[in-house]
């Protein structure tokens, strides 16, 4: 789960890691009143959305004026930033963050995360901050520093001092430097953390170290423990069609193309995306219906894949250990009398009472096509759905 | 024996009273799994199914002789119920659940090189549907039946995707000696190297089928290992060609966040590793016909 920079910052204070001063607005007024509050000669006005690289799309200005704040936030309140991080279709900016401008010295790049070679939390830190961490490690691997922490005893000081050393920062600056980076594995830790990443890190003019920007994100794993954390959601930096399926209990994720699918098991179902696409079709979702799925949660499923108003067709691909292929034929026979469905539906059964399952799809007098395998029901569903296409373009 | 389970293998359950634990204990011991007991803190002293239930692992291992835990407890106390069988003295553990935090399997993996590796418990999973050697015993949640006893072996991240290889080997009338689910999630217990091992030394089994899936370094790890150590053919498949960037399908562990994690990079891995690569998910029946002809 992702949460805005200015929440991330707000915890990491309480971790002893230095931030600049700011305030969140809503409004371009609140916005001007913010930057009066902090008095500077310049602020900066920066667009919270759940995604980096916001600067090249706008969504980060420094103002030296009233007006220019008001501008600045008048331009980012409710526009869709696109960055490469958002997609194509963007993200919603409905707040702001107002901070005082940083006399930047030094830019320098500091992230956690969970890696998953040595099982353990490794912090990378680079004298190269600013950039992103992708194009630090193919312009200037040789800056990287990497440091491992023992999940038995946490981080220790001499860690961060030696991370500190060798970021090459001057000795005064390196009980700062050490309570930082410190404070954010304490962050990662306390907090159920995956990835802290705090970049730029920046030494200022006044020789103090604070975190210009930061990003955090924590394990949904882990939420049942955090219920501090879970209150940090922002439902609009979601997809809507995430959100629906996923305050249902579902694990659902959406995609580009047009033909929904219906699948148990994480695996299976990427692995039926792959069919669809080799059969020529795209896949409109990726849906786990999980195991012992009653046939209401089969309904419900469907629900969710038809909320993608780009919907044409539906695959459903079930290989039941713990479900019963007899209770996933019933959810798709209510499915299509109780949402009227009227798109190709291909359904592969397989497993625990296929037979069962087969003879309430047959006997449902429903337009509903069967499949025995998945290379035929990828076929047969992407076939469909280019005949019906083809006859909409005619009709049309 | 085929690998880490058969028919005499003495398997205790951990969360034998609870509705899942309880299900999959009877569905063990109706295929002839050789459960001796299950583990509920609070019900020791009670029986289940006609088997004795205890408080702790150690009293369990103590009075059955057990060496195989499989473990239902639910994942905010899964990693609890890992340790406390790693403790107790139990061999392979086997862990079902799906959602266990992160950081929490990080503390298992460290509590358990507490312990000198010929002690050194095994663990499968989490976020598996466990293993099985068909004919004689399995502990996990597949369906039994979709398997023929035989010597191919599997092992695989998805357990429906496992189940999908074993029957379609299964309908080419190869069978399988046992089939091994390491789990969905992005720190597990036993990886594809640590089970490839296993197969190699294992006479029972002739060739191994690998199913694997976008994110993470395992698959790479085991190109390596099958290029440098392996005598047996392997054959492998890898989910999520389709799969976008940055985005977690399903698994806590499938997710493309490195070089080297997608789909298409670790096909070429594995190729070049001399791996026969299954290109798609419906034909693993006639990749591994041909392989072993």
């Amino acid at each position: 789960m992702d949460i805005h920079e200015y929440q991330a910052k707000e915890l990491l204070t309480k971790f002893g890691v230095n931030v600049p001063r700011g305030g969140i607005a809503y409004s371009p007024e609140q916005a001007v009143y913010r930057a009066q509050e902090l008095s500077g000669d310049k602020c900066v006005v920066k667009a919270q959305i759940h995604s980096g690289a916001r600067g090249k799309a706008g969504g980060v200005r420094v103002c030296s004026s009233d007006d220019e704040i008001a501008d600045a936030a008048s331009w980012m309140l409710g526009r869709k930033l696109v960055t490469h991080q958002t997609g194509p279709q963007g993200k919603l900016v409905n707040r702001l963050y107002v901070e005082e401008a940083t006399d930047i010295a030094q830019e320098l790049y500091l992230g956690f995360v969970m890696d998953r070679t040595e099982e353990r939390v490794v912090v990378v830190a680079s004298a190269q901050g600013g950039m992103e961490i992708e194009d630090i490690s193919a312009n200037e691997p040789d800056s990287i520093i990497r440091s491992v922490v023992d999940p038995a005893v946490g981080m220790q000081a001499f860690q961060a001092r030696e991370i500190a050393f060798s970021l090459g920062l001057d000795a005064a600056l390196i009980p700062q430097a050490v309570k930082a980076i410190t404070g954010c594995y304490r962050a990662m830790d306390e907090l159920d953390a995956t990835m802290v990443e705090v970049n730029p890190m920046v030494v200022t003019g006044s020789g103090e170290i604070v975190a210009l920007d930061a990003k955090l994100s924590f394990d949904e794993n882990a939420l049942f423990r955090r219920p501090e954390i879970s209150e940090l959601r922002d439902k609009s930096q979601e997809d809507q069609r995430e959100t629906y399926a996923n305050d249902r209990g579902l694990n659902y994720i959406g995609l580009e193309g047009k033909i929904g699918c219906i699948v148990n098991g994480a695996g299976l179902a990427m692995a039926t995306l792959d069919m669809i696409k080799m059969a020529g079709g795209e896949p409109a979702n990726f849906l786990d219906v999980g195991g012992g799925a009653s046939p209401e949660r089969v309904l419900m499923s469907f629900k969710a894949v038809l909320n993608d108003p780009n919907v044409e067709a539906i695959l459903v691909n079930i290989f039941a250990g713990i479900n019963r292929c007899d209770w996933i034929a019933e959810g798709v026979v209510r499915a299509v009398q109780e949402l009227n469905l009227k798109m190709p539906l291909v359904v592969r059964l397989s497993g625990t009472n296929v037979e069962e399952g087969q003879k309430i799809l047959n006997e449902s007098g429903l337009s509903i096509t069967t499949a025995n395998t998945l290379a035929e029901a990828a076929e047969k569903v992407v076939s469909q759905w280019k005949t019906a296409e083809a006859k909409e373009m005619e009709t049309a | 024996m085929a690998i880490l389970i058969d028919k005499e293998t003495k398997v205790l359950v951990m969360g034998i009273t609870g509705r899942i634990g309880s299900f999959h204990a009877q569905d063990m011991i109706n295929h002839g799994t050789n459960v001796v007991g299950g583990v509920t803190p609070g019900k020791g002293g009670t029986t289940h199914h006609g088997l004795p239930v205890f408080n702790t692992v150690k009293g369990a291992v103590a009075e059955t002789g057990a060496t195989l835990a499989i473990c239902f407890v639910p994942p905010p106390f899964a990693a609890d119920a890992i340790m406390e069988a790693a403790d107790a003295g139990i061999k392979t553990c086997v862990c079902i659940a799906d959602g266990i935090p992160a950081q929490d399997m990080i503390r298992v993996k460290r509590y358990m090189r507490r312990y000198k590796s010929e002690n050194r418990m095994r663990l499968i999973g989490p976020n598996c549907a466990g293993i099985i050697t068909p004919g004689q015993a399995f502990a996990g949640l597949m369906p039994p039946h979709i398997y023929q006893p035989g010597r191919i072996g599997i092992i695989g991240r998805s357990g429906t995707l496992g189940y999908e290889a074993a029957s379609q080997m299964k309908d080419k009338g190869i069978g399988v000696s046992s089939s091994i689910g390491i789990g969905g999630d992005p720190i597990n217990g036993s990886s594809f190297r640590d089970i490839l091992e296993l197969f190699e030394n294992d006479p029972d089994t002739d060739a191994v089928v690998l199913v694997g899936e976008i994110g993470g370094p395992q698959e790479a790890e085991a190109a390596e290992y099958i290029r440098d150590h392996m005598k047996k053919p392997v054959a492998a498949y890898i989910a999520g060609l389709s799969a976008p960037k940055g985005r977690r399908m399903g698994h806590a562990g499938a997710i493309v966040s490195a070089f080297g994690e997608s789909a298409q990079e670790k096909v070429e891995i594995l190729k070049e590793a001399g791996v026969t690569i299954v290109p798609t998910p419906s034909s693993f029946g006639e990749v591994v016909e041909k392989m072993i002809a």
